[in-house]
Formats: structure tokens, sequence, C-alpha cells
């Protein structure tokens, strides 16, 4: 089981029923739950989606997009029906904030979906969660089933005239499925490859209707923006990032686990204070901030805020909230090696850049930490990364791009350590690197 | 073939499927669910799985096969009744995660995608299952076990291994009942190499 974790500077709002048995529907309405749902009911879409402007909230998945902005694309008319589309595809390396939020509160997804129908017209939801998530899949089907029960899903939701229903889906393995287009292909029970934009799905989108898709963690914040106000929820964060974020924190640090912090929370603070500093005393080498496709920062690059703005300004991304924290006897090389072998392994083919690029880099980086590179592999590595950027259909060829050319530029000293048959100066895996 | 005379699904799993295609708008959403929980049922994606599929959604069978081929958990060659499956992407390998793999390996005397001779137990290296904060994490089919050191492998091999020889209900974790002979292997043809019954 997961385990909980918890640190005086964490701001409780989207994990405040986390560990008290709120998948039970009872309890979920004893801790407040339910109660943005009927509220929205009254008030209507137009107040919620401008509540939901009001918020700042932002997409979690790791775009940033803004939720209330999102929404109101969707056309108040329309030939096909609507759909709301919540992804809990969660397979970006570094991210589990999806998985305790399904497990401790899946009626805030639930919830959260129904407020999303409400504004943008629709009368089915669906919540796609990754295959390997099965016991939160049966969590998450219990709490839909309690739902239904007490007839907060179904023709007439809360006694009202509104209908809502919700189905949950299962994926069955594939990390791209988490691009949103990707995401529609295989609900459709298809392979999981991007369309091209647009159209967008706000206007054509699941079964060519237009469809709002947000993260799990996104729908679940939406009950508590509507409980606490828009206004409370905005001035909780920073400046145009609203609210808190699950900060999930991973590898070489003393206490990792996921903290929700305030967005602009100080990134340094949160390695060396929150999550307890690096393992064993040791020195911080690199920081991925935001999950494994974002660019890698260094030690003196980390005295900034987590938001979305603020990352971005240090040259990297806030993604999907997964900060991997490495330490200074890791292998950069290995790491980015074992980086680009994943995103070689999940690239669908679709794109030629993204499938022959992944593969080449996978190739060149395997051969340089073995100890076969020469120097002009660096800037190889580095201009088969630029020509993937921007040039395939859905983010992954950026995914695998990004952090690659932050490796190089960033270490290059360490890649030059590796060239002309020199071994990996913390030689431990290479045998694995070339299976 | 009609679904209804020459089914290779439990009664169960045929409902199930049943209500699944009645409830998506387009009954084709229900294929890649339908494929993985025929896959937990039978072991893997058998002829005669991917046939009964293909045949009770209406589409071919090599719509099918283009569309099972995509996703990583459906496979087409039966494994262990317990697969490991351990994840050595960036937050599990910074914390160990081929030092846990390798002793899997070594306790197992098998190595990546192998399957014990008992056919109780397989193996293989996956990418990223969402449990990066609890790292070194596995899965043994769907059962998550975390924060892992090499140390604590023996104990949940035996555990399974435990599970395989006395099935208080001849339940597993993937749901389904089986028989279980005196030899270890299930009626559903988890033995390595065995042909499944119903392929």
């Amino acid at each position: 089981m997961p385990r909980l974790v918890s640190h005086p500077d964490e701001v409780k709002i989207v994990t405040r029923r986390f560990g008290q048995g709120a998948a039970d529907i009872a309890r979920y309405e004893e801790l407040g739950g339910y109660g943005s749902a009927r509220k929205c009911l009254e008030l209507g879409p137009e107040w919620i989606i401008n509540e939901m402007k009001a918020s700042n909230l932002r997409g979690r998945g790791g775009a940033g997009f803004p939720t209330g902005l999102k929404w109101s694309f969707v056309p108040k008319q329309s030939a096909k029906p609507k759909y709301v589309l919540v992804n809990g595809d969660e397979s970006e390396p570094g991210t589990c904030k999806d998985h305790l939020i399904f497990l401790h509160d899946p009626h805030a997804v639930i919830e959260g979906t129904i407020i999303a129908g409400l504004a943008i017209g629709a009368k089915m939801g669906f919540i796609y969660l990754r295959g390997e998530y099965r016991y939160l899949l049966q969590i998450m089907e219990k709490a839909v089933a309690e739902a239904y029960a007490k007839g907060y899903l179904g023709k007439n939701i809360f006694g009202t005239d509104t209908e809502f229903q919700i189905m949950t889906h299962t994926g069955a393995g594939a990390y791209e499925v988490g691009e949103e287009s990707a995401l529609m292909e295989s609900l459709e029970g298809k392979r999981g490859v991007p369309r091209i934009k647009p159209p967008f799905p706000a206007v054509v989108g699941l079964y060519g209707g237009p469809t709002v898709i947000n993260n799990a963690e996104t729908i679940a914040t939406v009950p508590h923006v509507i409980e606490m106000g828009a206004a409370a929820f905005a001035a909780t964060g920073s400046e145009r990032n609203g609210g808190t974020r699950l900060f999930g924190i991973s590898g070489h640090v003393e206490r990792p686990g996921v903290y929700e912090l305030p967005m602009g929370y100080n990134l340094k603070k949160m390695i060396y204070e929150v999550a307890g500093g690096v393992r064993g005393g040791r020195k911080l080498k690199a920081v991925v901030p935001g999950g494994s496709s974002t660019p890698v920062l260094l030690p003196d690059e980390i005295d900034i805020g987590m938001d979305f703005d603020q990352v971005g300004k240090a040259g990297s991304m806030l993604g999907s909230g997964g900060v991997v924290v490495i330490d200074d006897q890791t292998c950069i090389v290995e790491f980015a090696l074992r980086t680009i072998s994943f995103y070689q392994h999940e690239s669908c083919g679709w794109c030629i850049p993204c499938r022959e690029g992944t593969d080449w880099l996978k190739k060149s980086l395997t051969r340089f930490h073995a100890g076969f590179g020469t120097a002009k592999d660096i800037d190889n590595i580095k201009y088969l990364a630029e020509n993937m950027m921007g040039r395939t259909f859905c983010p992954l060829g950026d995914a695998a791009a990004m952090p690659t050319l932050g490796f190089v530029k960033k270490f290059r000293k360490e890649f030059e350590d590796h060239l002309d048959g020199k071994p990996c100066p913390f030689a431990k895996h290479v045998e694995v690197a070339l299976v | 073939m009609s679904a209804e005379t020459m089914t290779v699904f439990s009664p169960q799993l045929s409902e199930r499927f049943e209500t699944l295609m009645a409830k998506y708008p387009v009954k084709r959403s229900a294929l890649v669910p339908m494929l993985l929980y025929a896959q937990d049922e039978v072991g893997y994606l058998s002829d005669a799985v991917i046939s009964e599929v293909a045949a009770r959604i209406g589409i071919t069978e090599l719509d099918v096969r283009n569309v099972a081929t995509y996703y990583s958990m459906l496979r087409f060659k039966p494994v262990g009744k317990y697969n490991v499956q351990v994840c050595t992407n960036i937050s599990c390998m910074l914390r160990g995660a081929y030092d846990v793999y390798e002793r899997f390996q070594d306790e197992l005397g098998i190595g990546p995608k192998g399957v014990t001779p008992d056919g109780v137990f397989s193996l293989e290296e996956v990418e990223c299952i969402g449990a990066c904060c609890w790292a070194p994490a596995i899965q043994i089919n769907y059962d998550f076990h975390d924060e892992l050191t090499p140390e604590s492998i023996p104990g949940i091999l035996a555990g399974y291994r435990f599970k395989s020889e006395v099935p208080s209900d001849g339940s597993s974790s993937l749901g389904w009942k089986a028989e279980v002979p005196s030899d270890g292997s299930s009626s559903l043809g988890w033995k390595a190499g065995a042909e499944v019954p119903n392929a």
C-alpha cells in the first residue's frame, strides 16, 4: 500500500480526505462531499465556467492550460452528444499522484466529472485508468456504483431532470494514450495514435462529439474549487497559478512521497525541507522538475517557485509535478539512456521523427555509455533531438527530445568523460543498458 | 463462429462482455477492456480469444490484432501464473531497481521474459507503473509491491509460491477461479509450454 506522507508546509485541499475512508460514499458525504455538485446544479453552466476561470486552475496533466477556458471552448449547441473524458492514464515516469487520488478519494473524481459535465452540457463522462491500475479501477467502479445507487448519477441526478452517466474504462499499457487525442482513439477501441489538430477535442472529440479532456487531478480539484470559492483557491497559489499541486518527490531524497503544496512553492525548500534533503547526506547533482520529459535543472537553478510560469522561465517545465532528485553518485549518461529507452519503447511509430529519432538516440546513448562514443556523437545526439522537436503530431517526440537536449547541454563534460573507451565513471549497469 | 455455441470464455466473462458492449455509445469501445479481461481469464490472447472477441464485436480478426499489438500489457504467449513485472524506470532505477531485478533473476533462475519450468513465475522488466514515490516497485500480476530491497524478494516469492501450491479457494489475484492440479499447473494452461485447453 502506498505510504502517505505529511509535512507542516502542506496545504491540504485535494488531499484533505486522504486516509479517512472517503472511498466510501457515506464517509465522503460526511466530509462535505457532493455539496459542490448540488451547488453547481443550482447555479448553472455559466456560473461554473466563470468560477473555474476565476480560480486560475490550470491543467495538472502537464500542459497547464487554464481549465475554465478549456471548458468555455465547448460549443453550447451541438448536434452530436458532448462528453467529459477524465485522463487517468498516469504514465509519465516520476508521477504517481493520480494513483493516490483514485485510492483515497474516488468520489472526488466522480463529483468533478459531474461538474465538468454540467458546465459543458454533457450527459456522459468516461474515467480512463491505465491498465496497470486494476485495483484502483475496482475502487472507482465501486464508487461509481455507489453514486448510481444514491441517484447522484443516472437519468435524474440529485432528483433533478438533469442526466449524467459515468463509465470507467481500462487501458492496457500505453504511455502515449496519455495524450488527449490518442486517449480518445484508445477509448474508441483503436490503436492509441494521435489525431491531427485542429479540429480540437472541444469541437470534434470522442465519437466526433465536443469533448472536454482533463487530467484526473484537475477533475478531483474541481469540487474543492467550488467548495472553497474561486477567489480563495486562486489566493492559495501564485500569480496565474491557482491552488495547490500534488508534487510527487522521488529518487534520492530522504522522504519521498506525494506532498500537496501551494503553487509557486520553492523547489529548493521542497527538496531540502519537505523531502528531507538528499539521501545519505550526499550532494545534489540534478533535478528533473516535472516528470521525465521535462529538461533537467542544475543545483544552482532550483531556487525557483514551482508553478507553470516560473519553471518555464527557468528553462524547464512544471509538467506533471513529478520531481525526480538525482545525487552525485549517478551517471547522467545512464540516466539519459534510461529516459530515452522509455520513449523509444513508448513511441507509437506514427510519426517518423519520433519513431526513428528515439531509436537512434537510444542506440547512440547505449554505445556512448558503453564507452564506444566519439566526440562527434555528442553533437549528433543534439542534432537528432533538435530535429525531433515540433515535428510530430503529438508531444511524445518533444517529450523525448527535451530531456535529452537538457542532459547534453548541461552535462557535456560528463558525456566527454565517457569518450574513447573510457569506462563509465559510475559503472554499474552497463550490461543492462546494452539489452 | 457463433459466440453462443463455441465460447472460450466463462459465463461470467461472457456476461461482462455483453454488458460492456451495450453500455458504450459504440460497441467497439469495449475492445481493449475485453481483450485485457479475456487475457486475465485465459492467460494470453490465443487465436481462439482473438477470433471470439472479433466475432462478438463484429470486426475482423486482423483489426483486433492491429489494436492488440499496440498495448504493452496484451500478450500472445502464455506467461507464468504469477507474472513478476519489475519497474526499472528512472525513479525506481535511482533507488536500486536493477538490484531488485537481478535478485529476481537469481531467485527464480530465469532471465528477462523467462518462465520458471513449473510455470508458476515469469519475469519481465517494465516501464513506469506509477509508484515512483514508493520506489523501487513491482507488480505481480496486478498486485503492487513497493519500497523493495533485494532482501525482501525471497519472502514475496515464497508468499506467491505458497498461494500457488495451497490455494484456499482456487482463486488468484487475477480474479479467475481454477482447479489447481497437484503438479502445480493450472487447468488454464499456465504451465510453461503447455497448450491452453481451449485454444
